[in-house]
């Protein structure tokens, strides 16, 4: 058994933590190219086309390299997701690969005396440490009490080496934090979700609502390539938010919503479409189930019974419904992305549904396409085992995967070991900021057996972890291929741009070396991720070298319309489901419902959070070259507000939420460009732990303030837009 | 003759500041420093507001009052009009820095006044700078105003524009579609 640990306590990684260690930063603050001659063109020893990962979008990127040094980063043409272009956290992918602060050496938390510290171990040793550690997990709970917290693609080998152990509980922070109710919503709806890349056939669209979605500072890639070309088309946009986001202010209606009131405005706009007989009758009649039901069930939600709900003028939520009609089937709802808002998310993203099929889009030019993949050959592998149930056991009716909120949960199941997780296996994902409520995770993590963090970069995750492996960046790496399904199929290559750094290693290594260790090499049958590569790509009579050299191969394109008056959907009654027989079976409302909000105390606005173009969530707050742009958050509030808090722009204001937590400081914007009701702030800040030698207590953090959610009922996503906050002026000590 | 001139469209630049870091990365502009940055203007009150929003630089201007003022001609004007810094020949002295209308110019910590150059290394070459490249809302365009074929001439022909400071008479090479 390996030796006792108390309880884990938060450990930094420096150099002043880390016995016999060489100091974390020294010497590598120079690894960011020094500067060329003035404007003279650098002409580079090569240029590697890759797929990104400053988010995970995955837009093929190219990687100039000189003295293997990565220079600069551009677009790659041939990829259909970038188009030759790039958001700035893809062109400052530098910064993550040149981080001073980035994780070098396999690390395992040891103990001198009273104090835990970071021992600086070989690879052999920090597997060795981990398969035993997991065995014995196993061995005595059984694989379901390992969780996988996965978010980017190199997970898939980490998903394999869970499976192989009989595990089954597998989760991700993009499903009940981010877009899982999009997906139930729409899976409900039409038997398909509509995935990432999102199938909306935006460049065509001549009228697109935009409910909280704020593309343009949200900055996936071809996304928003595609808005700006519908912009620059002449499309309508109609932007629903209670800020004046980037994007509203590029539309022509603003319709600044009270927080929360989305599905009553949604049932509205329904209304209007019926009740007008402005809805796409041709393609309802043909293609819909429940349409009876659904159109009594908002027969009453007129426009003035919504204006009580979300403060919005009666004429203007008609006018909006006829603009979206006018211009129907080329029109749409944008079903967003980060869509955990309220706890009633699957019923408004089915609301969202609704309506556009009411708008008669679907497989239609300026609707939803009908995507399409490269079909890529699997590597032969014995077939995995199949687990025997996740952990949590399923309390949601219609959840298709374990939430990674219950996990934290069942991590802290003292004395009922059968229900209770035992070990965590995270990949890339900073859980304490991922998930809402830092301070409860934290508690689970320190709850259990054993924690291994597989990552770039220190964080708050690998503070709280056993034992820490670096991984390469995505310039240093293979991954498995990329097969996104999109308007063209095509199939694209992560490869390395330049030597790895340190002693950091792939994901694939590091998956496939552990599955050897716990004797399940047998799953991993390839020598190395070419051999892996190379394997599917000829079995798919795909050509390697064009890969290589290509970066991306673009497939023979198929109709992505289906004109066809009929079309076949996976529901059960292969219908597009406006009632639900799924949701009515599983005791939920079979009608998407209206719930109106709880409403902030007294002197407390709510807490809404969103994104920077130049950040990706907690990710990116340490990252040299974009944390020069984008040093801070800010909390937005409203000018009239602010003045009667007496607070003027630019003040540093702590912040308290209901249940007494606080962050901060964080700087006030102040502005007309938000309601009275609510604050807010990017996502990703106030970072907590000093090895993060630039994003260290930079501004605030949502997630400490998110310490209630509203469960979704339908797969368990977790409502966060329902938390208040006071503030006050900080006072520097 | 050419004349370089490059647009930007307030109607699709989102801010997202692409242009900054792509300009950062091609012309190794030091930390702290920039070439260019993205601006947005608030106006209005809510609900009835308006947000102008771009991404400046240097403005290339025909009359070009940093050309005037530098007394070694270390800035002065290149192919097709660019408005470029000599690195060798500057002093240092900051007269560029002061007659300049749009504080476009910065102290390059090896001793030399620095600023956009509107890629001219990489517009010899046949490409388009480096801000205009990146752009993912092809907000920025790049091109011969001189050439009726060039996005940049058409688009100065068909859409309402405006230049930063006109009551300064420098006419500006920078040209911002409204």
């Amino acid at each position: 058994m390996a030796p006792a640990m108390n309880r884990r306590t938060f450990l930094k990684i420096s150099g002043t933590t880390v016995i016999g260690g060489l100091a974390a930063s020294a010497g590598l603050v120079s690894l960011m190219p020094k500067a060329q001659a003035n404007d003279v063109r650098v002409t580079p020893d090569r240029v590697v086309p890759t797929f990104c990962e400053l988010c995970f979008w995955k837009c093929g990127v190219l990687a100039y390299v000189k003295n293997d040094k990565v220079y600069k980063l551009e677009g790659n043409p041939k990829h259909p997701l970038s188009n030759g272009k790039l958001c700035p956290r893809g062109t400052g992918g530098l910064g993550a690969l040149y981080d001073p602060d980035r994780l070098r050496r396999p690390l395992i938390r040891t103990r001198v005396g009273e104090e835990e510290k970071w021992k600086e171990v070989s690879w052999e040793e920090a597997l060795d440490f981990t398969a035993k550690r997991l065995n014995e997990v196993k061995a005595k709970f059984g694989p379901e009490s390992i969780a996988l917290f996965s978010h980017g693609h190199g997970g898939a080998f980490f998903k394999t080496l869970l499976k192989a152990m009989g595990g089954t509980t597998i989760v991700a922070p993009s499903n009940d934090q981010c877009r899982g109710p999009r997906e139930s919503g729409f899976e409900l709806t039409y038997g398909v979700g509509v995935g990432s890349v999102e199938n909306i056939d935006t460049p065509h669209a001549r009228c697109i609502a935009f409910i909280g979605s704020h593309l343009g500072e949200n900055m996936h890639n071809t996304a928003v390539q595609e808005v700006s070309a519908a912009a620059a088309h002449g499309a309508t946009f109609i932007t629903v938010d209670p800020r004046f986001s980037i994007i509203a202010s590029k539309s022509k209606y603003w319709l600044p919503i009270k927080p929360g009131t989305d599905t009553a405005l949604l049932l509205a706009w329904a209304n209007v479409l019926i009740e007008e007989g402005r809805y796409q009758k041709e393609f309802v009649q043909n293609n819909v189930e429940g349409f009876a039901e659904f159109a009594a069930h908002v027969k009453d939600k007129t426009p003035e019974w919504a204006y009580i709900e979300t403060g919005l003028e009666p004429s203007l939520i008609r006018e909006t419904a006829r603009e979206l009609a006018k211009n129907a089937p080329a029109a749409f709802v944008h079903p967003g992305r980060h869509v955990v808002w309220y706890g009633n998310d699957t019923q408004r993203s089915r609301a969202i549904a609704i309506v556009n099929a009411l708008l008669g889009n679907w497989g239609k030019k300026g609707g939803f396409y009908l995507p399409q993949s490269l079909n890529v050959a699997a590597y032969p592998s014995p077939a995995l085992p199949h687990g025997a149930g996740f952990k949590p056991r399923q309390t949601f009716p219609l959840a298709t995967s374990p939430c990674a909120y219950d996990v934290c949960d069942a991590s802290m199941k003292q004395g009922d070991d059968a229900a209770r997780v035992h070990a965590w296996i995270v990949y890339g994902c900073n859980v304490p900021l991922t998930l809402p409520n830092t301070a409860r995770t934290i508690e689970a993590m320190k709850a259990l057996d054993f924690v291994v963090a597989i990552d770039t970069m220190p964080s708050e995750v690998t503070g709280y972890a056993d034992v820490v492996l670096p991984e390469n960046t995505y310039l240093e790496r293979y991954d498995d291929l990329d097969t996104t399904p999109f308007r063209v199929p095509y199939v694209a290559i992560r490869q390395p741009a330049v030597p790895s750094y340190g002693e950091t290693k792939p994901g694939w290594w590091i998956a496939k070396s552990l599955a050897e260790k716990l004797g399940l090499g047998g799953f991993f049958p390839w020598k190395d991720a070419r051999d892996y590569l190379a394997t599917r790509l000829e079995k798919s009579k795909l050509s390697f070298a064009d890969l290589e050299r290509d970066g991306v191969i673009v497939g023979n394109a198929a109709p992505i319309y289906d004109d066809s008056p009929t079309q076949t959907f996976k529901t059960p009654s292969k219908k597009i489901e406006f009632y639900s027989k799924a949701m009515a079976d599983a005791g939920l409302p079979p009608l998407p419902n209206y719930e109106a909000p709880e409403e902030p105390p007294p002197g407390y606005f709510r807490l809404l959070f969103g994104r920077s173009p130049v950040h990706t969530f907690s990710r990116t707050t340490n990252n040299p070259r974009l944390l020069e742009i984008v040093p801070e958050n800010e909390l937005w509030i409203n000018s009239e507000m602010a003045r009667v808090l007496g607070l003027k722009a630019g003040t540093r204001v702590m912040l308290e939420n209901q249940d007494s937590v606080k962050t901060g400081p964080i700087k006030l914007k102040v502005t007309d460009r938000i309601r009275q009701d609510c604050v807010y702030m990017v996502h990703g800040f106030g970072r907590e732990d000093s090895r993060l030698s630039r994003g260290y207590r930079r501004g605030a953090s949502d997630a400490r303030l998110v310490t209630r959610v509203k469960r979704d009922p339908v797969m368990g996503g977790t409502g966060m837009n329902v938390n208040f906050v006071t503030l006050y002026r900080w006072k520097e000590a | 003759m050419t004349r370089y001139a490059m647009t930007v469209d307030q109607k699709l630049c989102v801010t997202c500041n692409a242009c900054v870091i792509a300009c950062k990365n091609e012309n190794q502009v030091p930390e702290g420093a920039a070439r260019c940055w993205t601006v947005q203007v608030e106006k209005g009150s809510f609900p009835l507001l308006s947000l102008e929003t771009r991404s400046e630089r240097c403005n290339h201007c025909e009359n070009a009052p940093c050309v005037t003022a530098c007394p070694t001609g270390a800035s002065h004007y290149e192919d097709g009009g660019i408005v470029v810094v000599n690195p060798d020949k500057c002093v240092g002295c900051k007269a560029c820095i002061v007659a300049c209308p749009y504080e476009v110019r910065y102290m390059h910590p090896e001793g030399y006044v620095d600023k956009c150059t509107f890629c001219i290394h990489r517009v010899r070459e046949g490409l388009a700078p480096a801000c205009v490249t990146v752009c993912p809302t092809k907000a920025l365009k790049f091109g011969d105003l001189d050439d009726p074929r060039s996005e940049v001439h058409q688009e100065l022909q068909t859409r309402q524009h405006k230049v930063l400071k006109p009551e300064e008479d420098t006419r500006p090479r920078l040209f911002f579609l409204t």
